[in-house]
This record gives C-alpha cells, structure tokens and sequence, in this order.
C-alpha cells in the first residue's frame, strides 16, 4: 500500500516551493491518497507553496477547487497546476492558478521594490506672513517664516508654519477633515481645521510645537517634544 | 553729493512720525550734515509747526510739482540750523495733487545737493503713503508699543516688503520702561520678536517732547533730554556708525531716591 501510494505521490523541493506529482489512477482515489498523505507529513508541509503536477487526470472546476481548498486547511497553499489536460490547465487559469513552471511569475520578474513615495502639492511660503497679508492655496501650505497676527493662511488640504503661528489659519477649507495645522509655536489667534473651530486655549508659558487635527469628530492636540 | 532718501512712516497715526522726522532732521543737520524733509501729509501738514517754521510758508510741495515755483523758492531754510531746509505740504490740497512719480522726480532733484532727503508720510496706507515711500532708499517705521500701533507697523512693514523698499528699520517711540518693568507696556523684546526687523532706536516716553513740539523746536535741538539724546543717538546709526543703546533704567541717584521715600514716608 505503501510503495503503491508512493509511485502515485511524488513530493520533490523545486525552487518555487514543492512539486507534488500525481500518478494515474481513478482521481477520487488519487485524491484521498494525497490528502493522506498531506495529513501524515503536516509537519513538514505546513506552509508550503505547492504546485500540483496531475498528469493527465482531467479536473473541472469543481474538484480542483474543492482540493485546493482541502489543501488550504491544512495551510498549503496551491499556487499551479500542471497537467497534460488543456481543460485541466483551463480550469486551473479560471481558478487563478498557475499553469506553467517555466515562465516566472511576472510581478516576480518585473516589479523590483518601488521606493519613490508620491505626496501632493504644497505651496511653499518663505516669508512671514504679516497683518493685512493673506495665503491661500487649494492644497496644503508650508510658511517658512512667522504668521503675524491679523495674517491670514487658508489651505484645502494641510498647513505647516516652520515658525510661530499668531494669526489666522484654516484648513481644509473645502471640508476635508483629514487636514492638520503644525507649528513650531502654536499660538494662533483663530484655528480651523474644516468645520471646527479651536476652543480658546489659555496657555501658560511659551507656546511650544503642536500638531492639531481632527479625531472622532474633536479637534485635538499633540505637543512635540524632543526626546531626552 | 548723493543724499540718501529716507522716508518715515507708521501706518497708524499719532505714533511720532512727524516729531520723529523733525528731530532726525535736527540731529543729521547738527552732526554737520545738509539735510531738507519734505512734508508728505498733503491737506494735513505740521512738519512745518513742529519745525517751527510755519510762518514762513510761501510755497508748497504741490507749487513745485504744478510748475508755479522753482525747487529753491519752496524750500525754507531754518535760522537756527544753516543747512537744514524743509519742503512744507500744501494744506488746501489731497494727497491726489502728487503721484508716486512726482516724488521720484523731486527727489532726484534734491539728491545732488544734500546728504540727507527726509520724507514724512502721512498716516494710513492709501496715495499719501504711496507717495512717500517711491523715492526712499530707507524707510524707517515708527511703532509705539501699543498692541494696535504693532498691528500697524507690521502692515506697513509688509507693504514695504511688496514693493520691494524693504527690511525696513525700526524706532520704537514713547516707551515707558517703568511700565514695560511692571508688565504692563509692551518691551522692545516682544515688539521686535514679532515684527524682526533691525532696531534702530528706542525714544523713552518724556514730557519735554510735548513741550518743544508745541515751541517748535525739537528736543534734538538741545540734546540734554532723554528723549534728545535718543534722536542724536538714530540720527547716527543711520549714518552708520555702531552706538550702542543707551539705558533706559530710571537715572535717579542714591539721593533722589532718599528724598522721595521722606517725602512719601512724611
């Protein structure tokens, strides 16, 4: 029984992961055999990408798919058929599943790490914006200088003061929520982020850096501190 | 000779502007200079009271700019100074009379035979203003540390920028070191914090501003007042020289001090 199940499944390390070859037989039996077989060498299969070689056993949807899915709750995951049978390999492309060994997988061979991070658009300030004077842009905004009391800053995304924020700031003007307001000293005299407004802050001491946004409907605050 | 034009302004009226350009008028004529100010404040003069000379107006500003007078007939020299002149504005007219180029062109006319071009402008940011600054080399705002005067200054300040005449300098008039110890004036740190231009010079609140503007003669004339001495101490740094500030801690001596605690304690 043994040497019979053995000629039938064939298990070999390839450099996708194990090829399981499968012998001639009536396919209920081939399958219970190899289902066997996976139960009693869990161990050593947990885990592995397989690639089912069935020969020329001719499987539809069905079966294919019900044995993947046997696999599967044993933590194998079928990557590829190959078979003899084009309804077979037919079946397996429907399945989503490889059908060829030769030709690497394509994101494999031409999708490399992209490491290129695509942000949006700001409008770069540099200059302080002073009382009287006003900014105002549809995507975020980043002063590099001070924003003086009576100066206005409007954005419909995000705003950045590399400097000391007294004057007038809002963001995501058109709404949107995810808009933050960061400054190295926060101590504006009206702060809207969408359609909240900052609750008057009474500060003691000097206005230290702060990022504000919005979080479960609250405008809400966060220091920035150095680490010590 | 080349002069250099300085134009004086504030955005907010009522700051000093006018006292500030009479006493650097003064002081860079005391220190040897050729120096003529020319009042910008068309329909609103007093450059010419607190100079002293308004008894002397024949023509005007708008006279020289309308071709009624030469340059020369316009200009009154001051008798107690030899080369200090000044230009007086017209009191019937607005400021609509003159236009930035106006300015630009006299200017250049006074530029070959002085050191110093001094333009007082009027309050506010509208022509007068415009007017004012066209011609400057340097502009120097005049702030009090008042929370409304700093809002203005730092509009000025920023309207300067725009049209490319700036960083402009700052003097900072009528403070009360008593009550900026107190923590009830603004100090010099918090005003220049805020509008971060060059300091060149603090004027301590004294009476005897008010009293020699209502004479007509500059406290500059004398420099034995606080307030004197400041102005000759700005009329030199913007020449260029480096002077330092002077301390603007009560002066009283150990007996002044003495006399007044008997006097509280009696």
């Amino acid at each position: 029984m043994l040497t019979y199940k053995r000629s039938v499944i064939n298990i070999k390390g390839i450099k996708d992961g194990l090829l399981i070859t499968l012998g001639e037989g009536e396919w209920a039996e081939v399958e219970t055999l190899l289902l066997q077989t996976v139960a009693e060498r869990e161990a050593f299969l947990k885990g592995a990408r397989v690639t089912l070689d069935v020969g020329n056993h001719i499987l539809h949807a069905v079966e294919l798919g019900a044995l993947r899915d046997k696999l599967s709750e044993h933590n194998i995951s079928l990557w590829a058929v190959l078979s003899n049978s084009p309804v077979t390999e037919q079946t397996a492309q429907v399945l989503g599943l490889a059908t060829r060994l030769s030709t690497p997988r394509p994101e494999r061979a031409i999708r490399s790490l992209d490491t290129n991070i695509s942000g949006d658009q700001a409008l770069f300030v540099h200059r302080t914006v002073r009382s009287g004077f006003k900014v105002s842009h549809k995507g975020h905004i980043v002063v590099l200088g001070d924003v003086n009391p009576g100066g206005e800053v409007l954005a419909g995304g995000s705003v950045v003061v590399w400097g000391k924020l007294k004057g007038t700031v809002h963001a995501g003007v058109d709404g949107d929520e995810s808009a933050v307001v960061c400054a190295l000293e926060m101590d504006p005299m009206q702060l809207r982020i969408a359609g909240f407004t900052r609750e008057n802050v009474q500060r003691r001491g000097k206005p230290e850096p702060e990022m504000l946004w919005i979080k479960e409907g609250r405008l809400v605050a966060e220091t920035w501190k150095a680490k010590k | 000779m080349a002069a250099t034009v300085v134009t004086v302004t504030s955005g907010k009226g009522g700051v000093g502007k006018t006292t500030t350009t009479a006493n650097l008028a003064v002081a860079l004529a005391l220190g040897g200079k050729k120096v003529v100010c020319i009042d910008g404040d068309i329909g609103l003069r007093n450059l010419d009271v607190v100079l002293g000379l308004e008894n002397r107006i024949v023509y005007d500003l708008v006279d020289i700019v309308e071709g009624r007078c030469r340059l020369r007939q316009a200009m009154i020299r001051d008798k107690r100074l030899p080369e200090l002149y000044l230009i007086p504005a017209a009191q019937t007219r607005d400021k609509s009379a003159v236009s930035p180029s106006d300015m630009v062109r006299l200017c250049d006319d006074l530029r070959a035979e002085f050191d110093w071009v001094l333009i007082d402008s009027p309050a506010g940011i509208e022509r007068g203003f415009r007017n004012s600054i066209a011609p400057a080399d340097v502009v120097v705002v005049v702030t009090n540390p008042e929370v409304s005067a700093v809002r203005d200054a730092d509009r000025i300040i920023g309207l300067i920028e725009a049209e490319e005449k700036g960083p402009a300098r700052l003097i900072l008039n009528r403070l009360n070191p008593a009550l900026v110890k107190r923590g009830d004036m603004l100090s010099a740190d918090d005003i220049l914090d805020l509008l971060a231009i060059e300091l060149i010079g603090i004027v301590p609140e004294d009476e005897n501003v008010v009293i020699s503007t209502n004479r007509g003669t500059p406290v500059a004339l004398d420099g034995k007042t606080r307030a004197g001495e400041a102005y000759l101490n700005i009329a030199r740094r913007l020449g260029g020289e480096k002077v330092p500030f002077m301390n603007l801690e009560d002066k009283q001596g150990l007996f002044q001090k003495l006399a007044r605690m008997m006097r509280s304690g009696g």
